[in-house]
Order: C-alpha cells, then structure tokens, then sequence
C-alpha cells in the first residue's frame, strides 16, 4: 500500500509508489504472477514513439471542474490541449444540460528570456489575469518541462497568490520527463485536490464518489436503489463538492489505472471506504462488484435483487448475439486496467482473446488491496491470454503484433489505435464514453456495437485495400518487442519476458 | 508580445514537426518530452498522415535525460527510425528538453549525415519561437541541410517557382490553398513547386528548389526569410503577395503581379484572367438576388480573430465581392512588429474607392480579444455579424448570435479534407460557405 502524503507538494510518481512498468511480453499469468512476487522488471526502448505525458492528464481531470481556471506554466505548445478539453467540456456540458460556457484555460507562454530570467514573474501577472477574467473558486497551476528543469519556485507564488485573492490556488507538479508512466499525471491532479481542496468531513453524507472522466451518469440509477446519490468527479463537480467528498460513504473506480490515488487518497486521509473489486463490466463483473458495493454499504439484500433484474432483464439479449461471436479472435489494444476489463467482457461475449497491447502495467494499485486485480481476475475465470505485452502506446509494437496475430476483430481503448486495425482490413471498435460498458446494460451495448462493427466490413476493406504504410519490411518481420531490450542492443538480449 | 495567452492559436517552435508531416514521406524525429508530439497534434493535426502523431519516433525525455543529457537516446532512436520508418527525408526536432540541457542535436545528427542519409536537424526548444516562425527555420535547414546536398544543378529552369504560401496545418486549409495557388500559377503557365502536400512531387521536388527562376511568398511575414535565403544561396528573386488571394479581385490581382514580375506573355496571362473572371461572375450574378433580397438578414460586418494573411485576405474579398464591412481585425498569429505596419498599410488601402479605418489590433491573447470583440459588438447590435475565427468563438457567436466561419485552428466543428479558399474557385467555395452557415440557422 502506498503512502499518501498531503504535505508533499509533489506527488510520488507511479514508478516509485507501484512500480509500475512500460514493457513486457509474455503470458497475462506471468505477469500477474511477477506483479505478485513484485519480479516484474522495465525495459528500455532503443526506439520509441511519441507517448502522452503527465500534463495531460493532469490537465484532463483538473480543467472540467466546474468553477476553476487552470493555469499552464509553460511554453504556448504544452497548451495544444486545451482547445481539445474545451470541446469535450462544452459536449458534455449540453449533456448535463448545463448552461453553454468555455473552459477558461491560460498559458503563461514561457519563452527563451525566461529560461534565463525566470517565469514566476509572468506566473504572477497570469493568475491576476486569470483571477479578473474569470472570478473562479480556484486556480490550478499546472506544470511543464520547461518550468521544472529552470527550476520555479511555483509553490511560493501560489501560496502569496492564494492569500491575496482569498482563494485556493494550488500547483500541480506534472512535469512531462518526471514520470515514464503518463497516468502519474492523474495521481498529480486528484494529489493537487486532496491537498489543496478537500476539506475534512463534518458529516456523512449519502453520496458515493465515482472518479470518473466524463462518462455518462449510469451509476446514478444503480446508487439510487441502495438509497445512495453518486457524485462525479473530478469533471464536472464544482469546488465546493470536491471540498466535501471526504463526507462520502464510499469511493467507487470505473478504472483502477485512473483513480485508485484518490481513493486511497480519501480513504487514508478521511476514512472513506474504497470500493476495491474490479470495476463493473460484464456480466460476472457485475455481480461482484455489486455485491462489494452493498458489503461495503450494509444493503446486500439489495444488491442481490439488482444482480437478479439484472440478469433476467439482459442476460437473454446478450446471450443471442453471443451466438454471433463464438469462434472469432479477439485483440485488445487499451490503457492497463481498462484493458484488462475488455479482456474479460470479450471472452464473456464469446470471443476468443488471443493478445493484448496494453500501455502499462501496475502491479498493484494505491489501497493495496489484490481484489482489484483486473487481470488475475480474469486468467481465474476464463483461464491464460498467451499474447500479453506491455507495449507503452508503441504503435510500431502493435502492428507489428496484429500482423502476426490476424485477429477478426479489435477492441481499442485509446485514440491513435484504430487506424492500424483498420489498415490492416481488421473491423476495429473504439469506444470514448468508459461508462457505456458498466453494469449488465453496459455488456449488451457492447455486445450490440462490436455486431455493429463486425457487419460494417466493406467500409473496412475498402480503406485497407488503399491504405498506406509507413513501416519497412525490416521492421514487420522483428519480433513485436524486439526494442524492447534493456540497452544491450540486438534482439538476443531485449525479449525480455519472451519464453 | 510575450504575456499570458489564453485560448492560444498556434503552438510552440516543435510545431513544425507538423511541416515535415506535410512532405511526402517525411518522418518528423522528435528530440522531445513524451507528450508533445501529442500537444501539437491535438491543436494542429488533421489525423497522422504518414508517419506523424503516434508514429512519428519521439525519445520521449524522462528524468535521467535531463540530468544526464540525452545524445545517446537521440543516437539510438535516430538509427533505428530509419529502420523501423520508411521515410524519404528525416528531420530531428528538439524540444524543450534538449535545448534546456544543451544536448548537441547537430552532432548527433551529423554522424548521419556524413553517411549521406537523408536527414536534417532544426535546434528548436519548444520555447524558442512560435510554429510559424519555426517553419522558416524548418525550410531553410532542409534547404541547407538536404537540398543543397542532394540537388543536381543550379541550372535555372524557366518558369519553374517555388511558392512559400500556407504553412501546412497551422493554416487548417493549407492542403486545398496551397492545390490553389498552383492551380491559377500553372494556368499562366507557371510550373510550381508548392513542396507540401498532394501536389507537391516530394523530396524530388524539394530537390528542384534550386533550379526554380523565383519565389513567391504569399503572407505578409512569414516565408520572407526563406526567400530572402534563397537570394542569397540561390540568387533567386523573388515577389510577396501580402495575404492569401480569395475570389475574383485579388486572385487576378496577384496573377498580374505574378506575370509582371516574371515577365510572361501578358496577354496570354489578360485572356486568363478574363476567362476565370468570366465563369465567376456568372456564378455571382446567380446568387446576386439573394445577397440583394433576402429579407431574414445576412451579415454585415466581420471581424476576424485570425492570422494576418487570413484576415487581410478575406477582409478584401468580403468587403469588394459581398459587401461585408470589416469590423475589427484581431490578429493572433504574434506577428513580429517590424511588420505590423505592413499589415496595417494593407488595411488602410483595403479599398480601391474610399477611405476606409479598419481597427486592426494585434495581440495573440485571442481570450482578450473575444472580450474586445463582444464590447464592439455592442454597438452593432442592428447588424448580423460575421466571425472569421476558431472553434474557441463558437460560444461567442452563439451568445451574439453572430454566424462563424472557422479558418483558424482549432478546427473542431467541421471537417476539412481538400477545401481551399485561394483561388477563383476558392472564393466561390468561400461564398458557399458562409452563406450555408447563414442560412443553416433558419428553421
């Protein structure tokens, strides 16, 4: 279990608190087994792709918040981002039937001067500019490359700033180079709103926090019936809910990858309960995971029940269009935790998984708690994934891994992914929303998209046949994680997990 | 200007990764934390072309490269991207990293070059410059670097130019502006090199830089260090056009300009021009009732939160061939000032039949001047109003009720694929376009 301290200013990157690793290749069982022993070893890449970094996810969870500037202290580029989170903001905003309004986002747009001279000056005028613009209840500054390495002292400013304007203003340390893991760059956000916005609880309250992205409101429907309210966060709760999630009665994860730092969080800090089984998708999923929920809430009778309308109301219409799956190979190509879910919710629908791309691996998550283990979970259930790698978003790694494994059908998680599976004439299904797959409703939507994107195969074919490809021959007929070596160089030593 | 920026519109000197992407099979290498490739691609990208955004090769920096330097990851990635990559031109890109810690990119890349493959390094550093100047840089190391090297003559090949005009993707219609421009060039019996995109004829073509007659710069500044480059390496003139040519008026203004410049057969080029002309105005004449009748009201007055050359080139064509009076121009591309008078005398002579006062204001701080625009927008309240902007001005047209057309980036809310507006037929298309989002808002 890891540690949360708030009086760090800094959060303790996933490398260090979890050991988290960027590469691997072997069986799903080997690498749970290694994520037991805590064996599991990283691997340096001798040529690597463009990957995501900390700021943006930082920025993903901070810049919803309902009341808020964010502040980038950095040069104009690291803002490429907020046009993108503004337009998700505003879509899910008409969504939530919220009145239209924009993200307010500003860039301190540090430049050459400045790396000599130092930034916080501009830092200052940028959180007034703010501050008058925008009247928030918060500010966050969130950080970069540039501002890290000249060595800011951000922490001061903010502190002066926070006690002139008589709100909190609080850093976000999200330094692209500081973690090799991009997802530390969540723990960074829900560190900066543990540390800087939750207020201890005077009360408990009857609302459960799901720590979510922007996905739909499927739990509210689900909490009701346990006589519970859900509380979203970190995109759009307002500041003054996020100050009072320490009164939940429960925090609940869609991903453990994304939030098991802000449960653990409110958990070590507060006493809230996590809820620590694997997120609920599929059908047996669901059931385990209601089952904790109503443990943790003292309402088993309840969950039983949901688990029985449940299946008498979806486990018909799914088992139909399982008949329409069975025998066809299934790839999974995500994030980690999510990925691992699909695995399970696949093989539930009757496919057959035979790999899996997935970016990262953590070997265990923030609560410390095993019961989460999405992937053990599912190698007990449905038995091995052969094909398990670790491939850090290496689109090189994944091509090279389709090509060999043929697969009818592709299950992405991130964006970036697709266009391989559909260049390679292979129906490739992405889906955005994380809360669509939740719950029994959540497994027949999936089952009826994937039926969607299997019949959609001439578009597929058509636009593979006229395809390009950017990799040489050279490179397709390497082992997948041929670069995945520790410095050595030739392929001998860098297979590293490879039987 | 060097202040806070909200909403910024363009990115960081790294941007021009997106230029390389923009040449047929060029493979950007980026010198670079892990998420900037990704920062530029989500306010610039229009998908990943042929081996840009999670294709293109990154040493994504982490810590220990910081401290340590990161030469032998560049060496690494370097090597094996030519392996991996089936690229016609490499080009390395630092970005803020590397420039903090000084890694020598120009020797790293050196030891490549000695070997004759085909690559160029740019020093950048994200925080060097913006992505429009960057791209001046970008050109003229790959002129220096690989052109120079690789070309076969410096033999002058008559009416063959080179034209330096929209620079690919942070111009979000660069593709069909740029099929554009050579379209009315080659008509005048012009051979083009337009070097990015579908009709440019790829490293080949970049190899013929040398031989072109002259350059054409379409801007008001950026693309002027490029030829003045070329001046000197290559002795070539070369003419500036200060903004994008839309419609009729300008498009005939510039090839005139063109063929006096570059002495051709002006008579050849007349008949052209009144042939093109022609088929326009036929189209104009068409949708003339309309513009004159329609009773539920069309916009009157624009302003652009813009580039300059977008927002001098349309401000033209709106005011001479649709009667929309511009407003305010808002001009967020961080123009140097040693230019800004040029924009402003552009301005100033924007008609041909009075004397017009365009308030022309120059600041990148586009969330400044959405507050400038609406407190102009007050005064005006009997007027339909015009925004050429961004998908940042979507809320505030909505909230004035104003119609937008976006010809900034980001591009959120349409799809851009060929559409050009240079041209005759880019100012037709322009026409359409403006006029669909007008009447698109009627029930």
């Amino acid at each position: 279990m890891s540690t949360i301290n708030i009086a760090e200013p800094s959060v303790q990157i996933r490398e260090k608190r979890l050991g988290t690793i960027n590469a691997f290749t072997g069986a799903a069982s080997e690498i749970v087994q290694q994520s037991q022993e805590g064996s599991l070893k990283d691997a340096k890449r001798k040529f690597s792709q463009c990957l995501g970094c900390n700021a943006q996810q930082a920025f993903c969870q901070l810049s919803m918040i309902k009341d808020v500037a964010v502040i980038n202290h950095a040069p104009v580029g690291c803002a490429g981002e907020f046009a993108d989170f503004n337009f998700t903001y505003r879509i899910e905003q008409e969504k939530r039937d919220l009145p239209e309004d924009i993200g307010r986002y500003f860039s301190t747009n540090i430049q050459e001067k400045d790396t000599v001279f130092g930034a916080t000056k501009k830092l200052e005028e940028t959180i007034h500019i703010a501050y008058e613009r925008v009247k928030p209840r918060a500010i966050f500054i969130t950080t970069s490359c540039a501002s890290g390495i000249i060595g800011e002292d951000i922490e001061s400013v903010a502190d002066k700033a926070s006690e002139e304007l008589g709100i909190p203003v609080v850093t976000c340390s999200c330094e692209g180079f500081r973690s090799k893991v991009w997802t530390t760059g969540f723990d960074a956000a829900y560190h900066t709103v543990l540390r800087g916005i939750v207020k201890p609880p005077t009360k408990k309250t009857k609302k459960i926090n799901v720590v979510n992205f922007w996905g739909s409101h499927v739990f509210d429907e689900i909490f009701e019936r346990f006589g519970y309210e859900a509380q979203y966060i970190m995109p759009f709760a307002s500041i003054e809910e996020l100050e009072h999630c320490s009164e939940a009665a429960a925090t609940i994860h869609i991903c453990p990858s994304l939030s098991t730092y802000m449960g653990a969080g409110l958990s070590q800090l507060y006493g809230v309960p996590e809820i620590t089984a694997p997120p609920a998708y599929g059908i047996d999923g669901t059931d385990g995971w209601l089952r904790a929920l109503g443990k943790v809430l003292g309402k088993e009778e309840i969950a039983e029940q949901l688990i029985k309308e449940g299946h008498e109301q979806y486990v018909p219409q799914i088992e139909k269009l399982k008949e329409r799956f069975k025998g066809k190979r299934a790839y999974v190509t995500a994030g980690a935790a999510h990925g691992q879910a699909l695995i399970h919710l696949l093989r539930e629908l009757g496919f057959d998984v035979i790999g899996a791309s997935v970016f990262h691996h953590d070997p265990v998550y923030d609560s410390g708690d095993r019961d989460m283990d999405v992937l053990a979970h599912a190698v007990k259930t449905y038995g091995d994934v052969k094909d398990y790698r670790v491939c850090n978003k290496q689109s090189c790694e994944l091509v090279n891994a389709l090509i060999r494994s043929k697969p009818d059908f592709i299950m992405a998680r991130h964006g970036g992914m697709t266009l391989w599976g559909a260049k390679l004439g292979i129906p490739t299904l992405l889906i955005g929303d994380e809360q669509f797959g939740i719950g029994y409703k959540g497994a027949l939507n999936y089952a009826r998209r994937i039926d969607e994107t299997l019949d959609s195969i001439e578009f597929i074919k058509n636009f593979s046949k006229h395809a390009s490809n950017p990799y040489t021959e050279w490179w397709l007929t390497q082992e997948p994680g041929y670069f995945q070596g520790g410095g050595s160089g030739g392929c001998g030593g860098c297979r590293t997990g490879v039987k | 200007m060097s202040g806070t920026l909200e909403q910024p519109r363009f990115t960081c000197a790294l941007g021009s990764c997106q230029s390389v992407v923009a040449i047929k099979k060029g493979v950007p290498i980026l010198h670079s934390g892990p998420g900037c490739g990704g920062q530029i691609q989500r306010l610039i990208g229009q998908g990943e072309g042929y081996a840009g955004g999670s294709t293109a090769p990154c040493t994504n920096a982490e810590e220990a490269d910081v401290v340590f330097g990161g030469e032998k990851k560049l060496r690494s990635v370097i090597e094996n991207s030519f392996k991996v990559i089936d690229g016609d031109l490499y080009v390395v890109l630092t970005g803020c990293t590397a420039a903090i810690t000084g890694d020598d990119v120009a020797a790293v890349t050196s030891e490549f070059q000695v070997d004759d493959k085909p690559i160029v390094y740019v020093e950048e550093g994200g925080f060097k410059s913006n992505n429009y100047a960057s791209h001046e840089r970008l050109v003229n190391a790959i002129i220096d670097q690989y052109v120079h090297k690789f070309k076969e003559s410096d033999e002058k090949i008559p009416n063959l130019v080179n034209v330096f005009a929209s620079i690919p993707y942070q111009d979000p219609y660069w593709s069909g502006n740029l099929e554009g421009i050579k379209k009315v060039l080659e008509d005048i019996g012009l051979k083009v090199n337009v070097l990015f995109g579908n009709e440019s004829g790829g490293v080949e073509e970049w190899k013929t830089i040398p031989n072109a007659a002259f350059n054409i710069v379409i801007g008001p500044w950026v693309g002027v260090k490029i030829a003045k480059h070329l001046k000197v390496k290559y002795k070539q003139p070369y003419l500036q056009f200060p903004y994008l040519p839309i419609g009729a008026v300008e498009t005939s203004r510039f090839l005139r300009q063109v063929a006096e410049f570059a002495e051709l057969d002006t008579e050849k080029v007349e008949a052209y021009i009144q042939e093109e002309e022609a088929k326009y105005y036929t189209h104009i004449e068409k949708m003339a009732d309309f513009m004159l009748e329609f009773r539920y009201g069309i916009p009157r007055r624009v302003y652009s939160i813009a580039d300059s050359s977008y927002a001098l080139g349309f401000s033209k064509f709106l005011l001479n061939e649709l009667g929309i009076i511009p407003g305010p121009q808002y001009i967020v591309d961080d123009i140097p000032e040693k230019y800004q008078d040029y924009v402003k005398e552009q301005f100033e002579n924007i008609s041909e039949l009075q004397k017009r006062t365009v308030e022309v204001v120059f600041d990148p701080d586009a969330g400044k001047n959405q507050e400038r625009l609406e407190e102009d927008a007050k005064n005006y309240e009997d007027k339909r109003l015009l925004i050429l902007g961004s998908s940042w001005d979507k809320n505030l047209a909505d909230k004035l009720k104003a119609d937008l057309l976006i010809v900034s980036v980001p591009v959120q809310h349409r799809l851009i694929m060929n559409c050009g507006y240079t041209g005759y037929a880019g100012g037709l298309r322009a026409i359409e376009d403006i006029y669909d989002r007008v009447l698109a808002t009627y029930r």
